[in-house]
Formats: structure tokens, sequence, C-alpha cells
């Protein structure tokens, strides 16, 4: 297998309290040949202060672009708004001089500069282009078999189509063929492809908590053992608000919720400990013990 | 938003749909013929009594301003980009929502969540300030340490940026 090399683009989600994700990819990644060289320097994506100031999360973006150009490395990101914000600025800043001159005339004040010389994937994008899924199979020696989860895209991983360009949003396949590679089955449920809620917590909690209240009634519905994620505020949506959400609506889900690249890690034979199941909220080790002792059933 | 108002001539500024349109993302709001893709496929208006798109985006074209950008429901948007991805019109509803809550920052009307969030950029590099404990513990399980912030330079190639006057700095 190539040895592929990036530039880690953390995020602020991630080390702010999904340490978890983390630890896992970084040793699910090294696994499978990815090497991981860290960002020299780092600001927020942008993202989060587009509603307020489309400029601004410009000029972030563009901060980080041109950072990993000096660095001469593609970006890989573990959370999905990154990776989306990233690329859709890469493809904005690159198409349109205008733009990109005005941009650059900002950057230049901090001595850098936007040339458009390197990609930002998601780790999921990196998987499926740079690893291949028949690689992620072979890297597997304890196939999770009798196991039946659920996985939740995300929106930035997705949508819209126009940026991101990478799986089908309406009928997403990719993460599904990547949980199968770890022997699981990955079960359909109803709105699947639908947002956590995440985004709009701190404008309208209530809003926010019912959304994703809905979401767990479906998955509880299918019988899922456990929901897979591969974004850390869909994480954070599902696995910190679970318990609330249950006390809120008087409902029981006792759904753990994954990490992807903790079922991965499980399926390649990484010890449990050393896959920070301990960080998740809600309890896992009863999912984690089934696994390992390979008697997981519906 | 949804609250039965007689819309008045008066309150109509025509120009403000030329405005939008001029804004990047905001480009193609005369296409929408409000069909109602956007509303009927948004799952915050699932759950919301009060966010409509289709209703925001006729509010716009008709030049509601002030209605449109003092209004609580415009910051429901989970930025999830359903209503983008259907529309039969490509309007870019969420990316014409996007520019409209920038305007309605460049007034003044700001959720604190996005005040705090830039502070914290502005002076961390980071969104949300990572706790030194956070910090520690990275250390004792072998992550490799956060790569820092450049706040002086960050500010350096923010200078200009009109949002920064709503946002209080501390310390200087």
């Amino acid at each position: 297998m190539a040895q592929k090399k990036y530039l880690m683009f953390l995020g602020c989600a991630i080390p702010y309290r999904v340490s978890a994700f983390e630890i896992s990819a970084r040793k699910t990644l090294t696994k499978l040949g990815v090497e991981l060289v860290e960002m020299p320097e780092f600001n927020c994506c942008g993202l989060p202060l587009d509603p307020v100031s489309h400029e601004m999360m410009l000029i972030l973006a563009a901060r980080n672009l041109a950072l990993a150009e000096e660095k001469g490395l593609d970006i890989i990101t573990l959370c999905p708004g990154c990776a989306g914000t990233l690329k859709k600025v890469n493809k904005m800043l690159k198409e349109d001089k205008a733009l990109r001159d005005e941009v650059n005339c900002h950057l230049k004040e901090a001595g850098l500069q936007f040339k458009g010389t390197v990609d930002a994937k998601h780790f999921v994008q990196v998987l499926m282009e740079d690893i291949g899924l028949e690689n992620i199979k072979k890297s597997v020696v304890k196939p999770l078999t009798t196991l039946r989860v659920a996985e939740h895209n995300g929106c930035h991983i997705l949508r819209p189509k126009e940026f991101i360009g990478f799986d089908d949003p309406e009928d997403p396949k990719m993460l599904k063929a990547l949980i199968e590679t770890t022997g699981a089955t990955c079960l359909d449920y109803m709105d699947e492809t639908e947002c956590c809620g995440a985004p709009s917590v701190g404008v309208n909690d209530k809003v926010a908590l019912e959304l994703a209240r809905d979401k767990l009634n479906h998955i509880k519905q299918v019988n899922a053992e456990a929901l897979v994620t591969i974004c850390p505020f869909c994480h954070i949506m599902y696995d910190t608000n679970e318990l609330r959400i249950e006390k809120m609506f008087n409902e029981v889900y006792g759904i753990p919720v994954l990490h992807f690249t903790q079922l991965l890690g499980l399926a390649m034979g990484i010890p449990p400990d050393e896959l920070a199941f301990s960080e998740l909220r809600v309890d896992s080790s009863k999912i984690v013990k089934k696994i390992c002792e390979g008697k997981t059933n519906a | 938003m949804t609250e039965k108002r007689t819309i008045k001539a008066s309150e109509m500024k025509p120009d403000f749909k030329y405005q939008i349109s001029k804004m990047h993302g905001g480009e193609k709001l005369m296409r929408c013929f409000q069909c109602g893709t956007c509303t009927s496929d948004c799952p915050i208006a699932r759950f919301s009594d009060t966010y409509r798109p289709r209703q925001i985006i006729r509010m716009a074209q008709l030049g509601l301003k002030e209605r449109v950008l003092a209004s609580d429901t415009l910051w429901l948007c989970a930025a999830c980009f359903t209503c983008t991805d259907r529309c039969p019109q490509d309007v870019e509803v969420a990316s014409v929502i996007r520019v409209l809550r920038n305007l309605a920052a460049e007034e003044g009307h700001i959720p604190q969540v996005f005040k705090d969030e830039c502070t914290s950029i502005l002076e961390s590099g980071y969104a949300y300030r990572i706790p030194e404990l956070r910090l520690k513990k990275r250390e004792s399980v072998g992550l490799p340490a956060l790569p820092k912030g450049n706040p002086d330079s960050l500010c350096k190639s923010l200078r200009g940026v009109g949002f920064l006057k709503h946002v209080e700095k501390k310390g200087d």
C-alpha cells in the first residue's frame, strides 16, 4: 500500500471535546498507511462565522489553505465541516480571480498567499480514494459479523453537492460500504440523510433536540445496536445529548454512539482500551464486550 | 414570521433583492417561483412553528428588509443544504439565507453564540477555548501538542473586515 502523506487538520470541536475520535482516527489511519503531519500553525476553518461574515470565513479558510501550500501537503480533516469549508473556498478562489485577489490582499498583510496548489479531503474520502475498500478489508482481522448498526453521515460530507461532489447526497453509499468492510451490517432507516440539528444548538435548543430525538427514534425502530458517526458535531449531538433527550421527552434509547474509526479499530484488532471508548457519554461497554467476545446479536 | 400582518407598500424596499443578488450566494434569489420544496424538505421547519425558508425568500424578494433582518427565525437554519440541493430553480436557498444573516449581522442583529466564537478565534485561533485540562490530557494519552493559533498574524489578515466592529475586544 502506497504511503500517503497528509497535513492533519483537527479543527476546533475535536480538541475541545471529541478526543475519542482523534485517538481512534490517528491509530486506524496510521495502520492503513496514512502519514499524518501536524499543522505548523492553525486557525478555525471559518465555518462557524460564515453566518455572520462570509468575508471572514473566506479569509480564515484561505489562511489554512495557504499554510498547507507552504508545507506542500494536502489537508486531511476528521470534521466534515472543516473539509467542506476548505474544499468550497479552495474551489471558489481557484475559479474566481477577482475574489482570489481580494482575499490575497488580506493574506498578504500576514505574509501569506493563496495559490490553489493543495487539496482538502475528509478522511472518509481519503479511505475511499487513496486506500480503497479492498485494502481496508485486508486490514480487518476481527470481523464484526453479527453487529448491526445504523450510520449517520452528517450534512457537510454530502451537501451542497456542487462543492462536495463526493458521495450521492440522496442515497449515500460510502460510509455504509466502509462500515461493511468491518463485517458489521449497516441498517437502512427513515430520514437517514437528515441533519442531526447540532448547528441550531445555542439558537434554539428545543428544535435541535427534537430533530435529534426524531433520528434516534428511527434508529431505535430498526433495532440498531449502535449509531456510527464520522463528524464531531453529529457525535456531540447524539452522544452528549442522548441522556438529555431521554429525560426531556421520556424516551429510552441506550444506543451507544461510536466514531467510525473506533469501530474500524476494533475490527483491525486494536485493543478497545486504546480506542478511548471510556470518553463516550452513552455507555458502550456492553457492546464493546460483545464485539470482543464475538457474540453480537440484534 | 408566520404572524399574519398586512404588508404595506411603504414597507417594501424594491432595491433589496438587487442588493442581495450582488452578494456571493445571493445571485439567484429572483429565480424563486415559490414552489415550497425548500420548506417541505427542511428538517428545522418540521419542528419549528416559525422557520419557513420559502417565506424568508419571498420576503426578501418583496423587499421586506427590516422584517427579515430583525427576525429571530433567520438564525434557525442549520445549514444542512438540503434546500440548496433540491431547489428546482437552483436558488441556493441556504446561501441566500446566509447572505440575509450577514446583512442582519451588519445591522447588529447577532446571536451571542457567534460573538463568542469570533472572540475566541481572534484570541486563540480556535472557535472554542480549549481548557488547560484538555491540553494536559492530550499529553497523557500520547496525542501530539495542538498546533498553535497565531492571533497576531490572524488579526493582520482580518484588518478591515466590517464584522469585527461588532465584537468586543478584550485586553487591548
